[in-house]
């Protein structure tokens, strides 16, 4: 696969389907690459990759260049079709100007997790079937892959590329996934012991905000925060708990449009799992307004932009145990 | 020389924490090593640093100023700048040592900024020989040696044994009152050290060419066409000037709860588009400025004005924190390539 994926970046730009390529490119280990847009076969055949550690969602690159001259190609993995769709769906991305390239997905590695097993100076991972041989400065190890995947890859909710003008590989389906298990413990919980839970989680938080930039569902061209004139612009908070509010809201402000991409959590320097706020509103928009999985068409409204007579009233929060 | 036995490590870091505050390097409930309060349970991490710099202790991300309070037609100013209690940390890398050496010239040259000097005062800073460099450390390219760090004490540690030399007049004077450490032998961490050594000649950033980055090429620099293809998929976020143990803008701000004024500094980044907002709005109006600006920082306006001393000190965080992994060995190599 990862050398059909680059035979089809060369070939959409050499017979002239594209004008540039959005991929990723190669660093200076074998695990650092970066989002890049190709224009020309040798930069293709010097610098592209795809391999297991392409886990970038390239879907929000796709708002500037489907605006540039010409047409660009992408590729998407099955999650990150969910984010570009969602992101379509929201008349953020002009479509006429964007080919589509669909990639079946195996999972993308975390090199976050190889290290946190132990595997220090790292010199290569090869892939051998569900091991990995790590090769590193101070000796061999073999890990097993499935505990080296992103946290969205080991709990993976659908293998289905959603939307694309052609597809390398086989298209998948959605997947029973264990997803929801951590934001149901979470619940279980008593209010006291979940707020000491976030409240620990989010005072690591530096304010570095890759959370919010990196989030294909947070693409307005200037954040609230960031705006000097707005008078809640929030560089650093003055207080802990404004910080913890800054995630809250940004949750919140994703609600419904938040297609489970995983990016927040892959981003963050702290490693504070950032996606357990986003699943908890997934959850409960799924057993209060019926299943629904933002991105996953272009028809289907947001339960949470549309009304029904059947929706659920506010006291639903007592009846859920809430206080009242 | 001093020494104590690894397994004594506990009686030693209860030995600092009854003279004053101390900060070790410890696992995080997140897996990840930060400086720590000790106490006792808290042990020292096996990981290589902390994914925060000992910045953070002398240059907190937030740190209060001064208050303001306006009653009737009296506004009064209430100095509310934190106790700068004595504090100890230990296990600082070789790196995180000499970022000190850029932090202290920026911040303890006229005027001097009297928050982080009280922190340089009250502060006393215990190395750690690295014994396990990862392959995104490059800090011999700023002529830095892992195997022999800076600081107020350096130590040593190897399977059994954790040595201890104290290097200043701080350093002695903790020394003195700690009685758990023993006499020994200057030679006992030379094999330790020269192990270090092998590794660290393995590692592939570790003789990055930083040569062409002298003030003389400022402009043509500063013009390399490479910037817009370096900047194109930066996010804009700020990880890499958080965890960098070497930036040191700041903003200051009010918190107004309309009965008191709060007036603090918070860390800034060059990355966010309301840095140094200026009345008439922003000189680096996109990405591509914000980004140039971090990087000719630290590789040229900083060294210009500092005898040539590089405004980073190779500890690598930027390269395994990055978000889009861009980073200034990719930039300090592209920008080479161009302009050959």
């Amino acid at each position: 696969m990862q050398q059909r994926v680059k035979e089809k970046a060369l070939e959409l730009l050499r017979n002239g389907t594209v004008d540039r390529v959005i991929g990723w490119k190669t660093g200076e280990f074998f695990y650092d690459l970066t989002p890049a847009v190709f224009e020309t076969a040798e930069e293709i055949e010097k610098d592209f990759v795809f391999s297991g550690f392409s886990g970038a969602n390239l879907s929000k690159y796709a708002i500037a260049q489907s605006r540039a001259a010409g047409k660009t190609a992408i590729f998407l993995k099955p999650c990150d079709s969910y984010s570009f769709q969602q992101l379509l769906k929201e008349h953020r991305i002009l479509r006429e100007n964007i080919y589509i390239v669909g990639i079946a997905c195996e999972g993308m590695l975390d090199m976050e997790k190889i290290r946190a097993a132990g595997c220090e100076g790292v010199v290569s991972v090869k892939e051998n079937g569900e091991e990995l041989i790590v090769e590193t400065l101070y000796g061999d190890r073999t890990l097993s892959r499935k505990d080296c995947l992103l946290e969205r890859c080991a709990v993976c909710k659908s293998k289905k590329v959603v939307i694309f003008d052609e597809m390398l590989g086989e298209q998948g389906d959605e997947q029973e996934t264990a997803r929801f298990d951590r934001v149901a413990e979470l619940e279980a919980m008593t209010p006291e012991e979940r707020f000491a839970f976030w409240r620990g989680e989010l005072s690591r938080c530096i304010r570095c905000n890759a959370c919010r930039n990196v989030c294909p569902a947070c693409s307005c061209e200037k954040c609230v925060f960031d705006n000097d004139k707005s008078g809640v612009r929030n560089k650093a908070a003055a207080d802990p708990f404004e910080e913890n509010l800054f995630h809250i809201i940004r949750a919140f402000h994703v609600a419904g449009r938040c297609t489970d991409c995983g990016e927040c959590s892959r981003v963050c320097p702290q490693n504070i799992p950032l996606h357990l706020l986003n699943r908890k509103f997934i959850k409960d928009i799924n057993e209060l307004y019926g299943t629904y999985q933002a991105g996953a068409d272009m028809e289907t409204k947001s339960p949470l932009t549309d009304f029904t007579t059947d929706d659920c009233e506010p006291s639903i929060v007592h009846e859920r145990g809430g206080v009242k | 020389m001093k020494k104590i036995a690894r397994s004594e490590l506990n009686a030693l870091f209860a030995a600092i924490a009854e003279q004053k505050q101390l900060f070790i390097p410890a696992d995080n409930t997140a897996g990840q090593a930060e400086f720590i309060l000790w106490k006792d349970g808290v042990a020292l991490t096996e990981k290589l640093n902390t994914t925060r710099s000992a910045k953070d202790l002398f240059f907190p991300q937030v740190e209060n100023l001064v208050n303001f309070k306006v009653s009737d037609k009296k506004m009064e100013i209430i100095e509310n700048r934190d106790p700068a209690a004595p504090f100890v940390v230990f296990g600082v890398r070789a790196c995180d040592c000499r970022s000190f050496d850029i932090l202290d010239s920026v911040f303890l040259s006229e005027p001097v900024d009297t928050f982080y000097k009280a922190r340089r005062e009250n502060g006393i800073i215990v190395t750690l020989g690295c014994t396990k460099p990862a392959e995104t450390c490059f800090c011999g390219a700023f002529g830095i040696d892992a195997a022999n760090p800076a600081g107020d004490v350096t130590c040593w540690l190897d399977g059994e044994t954790l040595y201890w030399k104290s290097n200043t007049d701080k350093g002695k004077a903790l020394t003195a009152a700690l009685s758990v450490l023993t006499d020994c032998d200057e030679n006992a961490v030379v094999a330790i050290q020269e192990n270090t050594r092998k590794i660290l000649e393995k590692l592939p950033l570790n003789n990055l060419d930083l040569s062409g980055f002298e003030s003389d090429k400022l402009m043509e620099l500063f013009n390399n066409p490479a910037w817009t293809e370096l900047s194109e998929s930066c996010l804009g976020c700020g990880t890499c000037t958080f965890v960098c143990p070497t930036c040191q803008c700041y903003d200051v701000q009010d918190f107004d709860n309309g009965r008191e004024v709060r007036r603090f500094r918070c860390w800034d980044s060059c990355m966010y588009s309301d840095f140094t907002m200026m009345a008439h709005g922003t000189n680096r109006p996109t990405q591509k400025e914000r980004f140039r600006q971090r990087f000719m920082h630290k590789l040229v306006y900083y060294p210009s004005n500092n005898n040539g001393v590089f405004g980073c000190v190779g500890c690598g965080r930027c390269l395994q924190k990055c978000p889009i992994h861009m980073n200034i060995v990719k930039v300090a190599k592209k920008l080479k390539e161009v302009a050959k």
